[in-house]
């Protein structure tokens, strides 16, 4: 049978592609990913087999800001504890000073104006939210001006002036902790951190430790390292952290979209044609 | 007078005799008898404009919130028993669906303005139509007959006043015009919706989800089925609840309260 593979459609990051696997398998030409992000991939290893490598950009990206907002409505007006309070048993009135902070016109700092960053700052300006933005490079002037944003060529200024800092990078020897404790302190004490790109990019123990002193007002977490947590780790009972099931895609119709993706990428590196998302080892 | 306490019957009125004005918070005056306060001649101010963006933003958050299943995500997230996340686990897309709008007030209006920005398709049933203007500003779609609304929306958000108009408005007959796979949001009043009716509609999966932020009464009693189902997601009528927000209709209240005071016009009077 192991002869017989010509292709992985790899999901939710399992079969886990080792220098075993790739030897057992012989006639492998190309590993297509479920999703944009490649970070469990070792790029290099498999280009050495002479496999192709494809992700699937296209389809995730609205979904995932999607959830960004959803995360970030979330935490701002207290949802997740606000639903708890609305069913618990002991319940008898609703307090009058259960209060959480305002989006709209808030300012919102993007950390990553790839697709799914820009997407975000699209949907932002809907709550005429201020856009801040950090990211390798500038955006042109146009797409600038069609959400508004302004540019932070350092991210220590974004940082500073954010009510909402969301992190959309994609997780990179460079982005690996790139917010920790230095970061955190440049925010303001009524700020929202939210993570929607990978775990590792946030240092989470510097995480903890800036909630549980007050260094920023709440986080709200999509993505944490690793999935899940173990169960007794501080961020799962800390009342100003909302945690997701990594929810960025998990949507019928963007998982049917995705596998369409990844079907032809598949087909096209079966047939030998270019194929469209190809990911190389940089 | 906040979250509708004290309540304003002809026994308090009777007993205050020199009551100029009671400033109400928030926009809705349905639990006013705004005959019986006239009769003592007692002038009536609420806060209309000022709770509009916050509402509008918690009737996203709530659709979001339902969509993707995150009360549920989280409490997956956080359970003692969970060892990994189900591949399988999965919730509806927002982005490029069809939203209804019940009530295209200046609350419905900013519902429209922000789901505009996720590439919704926007469908709206009012006791007027907008302006042309507004309606391509938004890409709204008017539908004079609330039965085409229902049954084209993915998700249908109650944005109306609580009127005897309104009055369970949602009922058996709407919730079964709705797609099975649809949602209804409710960012009104409780009594806007026949929550017996919900409650059968959800059990027999007539329609998929519901996200409250108001019910009847508030809080429900403890017992209330609505509160026990996987698939309905409850505030504690947060609509208007930002610090900020607070803030000002208490400033707008006092400056009605003063202007009733002095016997000068009062900025939001209800008439």
């Amino acid at each position: 049978l192991s002869k017989k593979v010509q292709a992985i459609y790899l999901w939710w990051h399992k079969p886990v592609i080792d220098q075993e696997l790739l030897q057992s398998l012989p006639n492998l030409k190309v590993i297509a990913n479920s999703g944009v992000g490649m970070d469990h991939l070792d790029l290099k290893l498999v280009a050495t087999f002479g496999v192709k490598m494809a992700n699937a950009p296209h389809a995730v990206s609205s979904s995932t800001a999607d959830t960004g907002m959803a995360l970030l409505l979330a935490s701002a007006r207290r949802l997740v504890e606000g639903c708890h309070v609305a069913v618990s048993p002991g319940m008898e009135y609703y307090e009058a000073d259960f209060l959480g902070v305002k989006v709209t016109r808030a300012t919102l700092g993007i950390i990553g104006m790839g697709s799914i960053g820009y997407k975000i700052a699209l949907r932002a300006r809907a709550f005429e939210m201020n856009i801040l933005y950090h990211n390798r490079t500038r955006r042109k002037e146009h797409e600038e001006q069609l959400v508004g944003a302004i540019y932070c060529e350092k991210i220590d200024s974004l940082l500073q002036q954010s009510d909402f800092v969301m992190v959309v990078v994609s997780l990179t020897p460079q982005t690996h902790k790139l917010i920790g404790k230095r970061e955190m302190e440049l925010m303001k004490p009524t700020a929202t951190l939210i993570n929607i790109s990978r775990g590792a990019v946030v240092d989470q123990e510097a995480l903890v430790r800036a909630l549980q002193a007050g260094v920023i007002r709440a986080a709200a977490l999509d993505v944490t390292y690793p999935e899940p947590l173990p169960r007794d780790h501080p961020l799962l009972k800390l009342k100003n952290v909302i945690i997701t099931p990594h929810l960025g895609i998990k949507t019928e119709k963007t998982t049917r979209m995705i596998t369409e993706e990844a079907v032809e990428n598949i087909l096209a590196a079966l047939n030998g044609l270019p194929i469209p998302s190809e990911v190389l080892p940089s | 007078m906040w979250y509708h306490k004290p309540v304003i019957d002809e026994e308090l009125l009777q007993s205050l005799p020199n009551l100029k004005v009671v400033a109400s918070s928030g926009v809705g005056i349905d639990h006013l008898d705004l005959n019986l306060l006239s009769s003592f001649g007692v002038k009536v101010s609420n806060t209309p404009f000022v709770v509009s963006t916050d509402t509008a933003d918690l009737g996203v958050a709530l659709m979001l919130a339902s969509a993707r299943r995150l009360v549920e995500g989280y409490q997956m997230a956080v359970s003692p028993d969970t060892e990994y996340f189900p591949a399988d686990w999965l919730g509806v897309e927002v982005s490029g669906t069809a939203l209804g709008i019940i009530g295209m007030g200046t609350i419905g209006y900013k519902v429209a303005q922000r789901a505009r920005a996720f590439d919704m398709k926007i469908l709206y049933h009012n006791r007027n139509q907008r302006n042309k203007e507004e309606e391509s500003a938004v890409g709204a779609i008017y539908c004079k007959k609330i039965d085409d609304l229902l049954q084209q929306s993915d998700f249908v958000m109650l944005a109306v006043t609580l009127t005897p108009q309104t009055h369970k408005l949602i009922g058996k007959r709407e919730l079964e015009l709705m797609k099975p796979t649809a949602t209804l949001i409710n960012i009104s009043r409780g009594l806007v919706v026949d929550q017996d009716a919900l409650v059968e509609a959800l059990q027999n999966k007539v329609i998929k989800a519901a996200a409250l932020d108001v019910t009847y009464p508030e809080p429900l009693p403890r017992d209330h089925p609505l509160l026990k189902m996987k698939n309905v997601t409850i505030t504690p009528h947060i609509g208007s609840a930002t610090k900020e927000t607070r803030r000002l209709m208490m400033e707008n209240m006092t400056e009605n309260i003063q202007a009733a005071l002095t016997g000068l016009p009062i900025p939001n009077e209800v008439l």
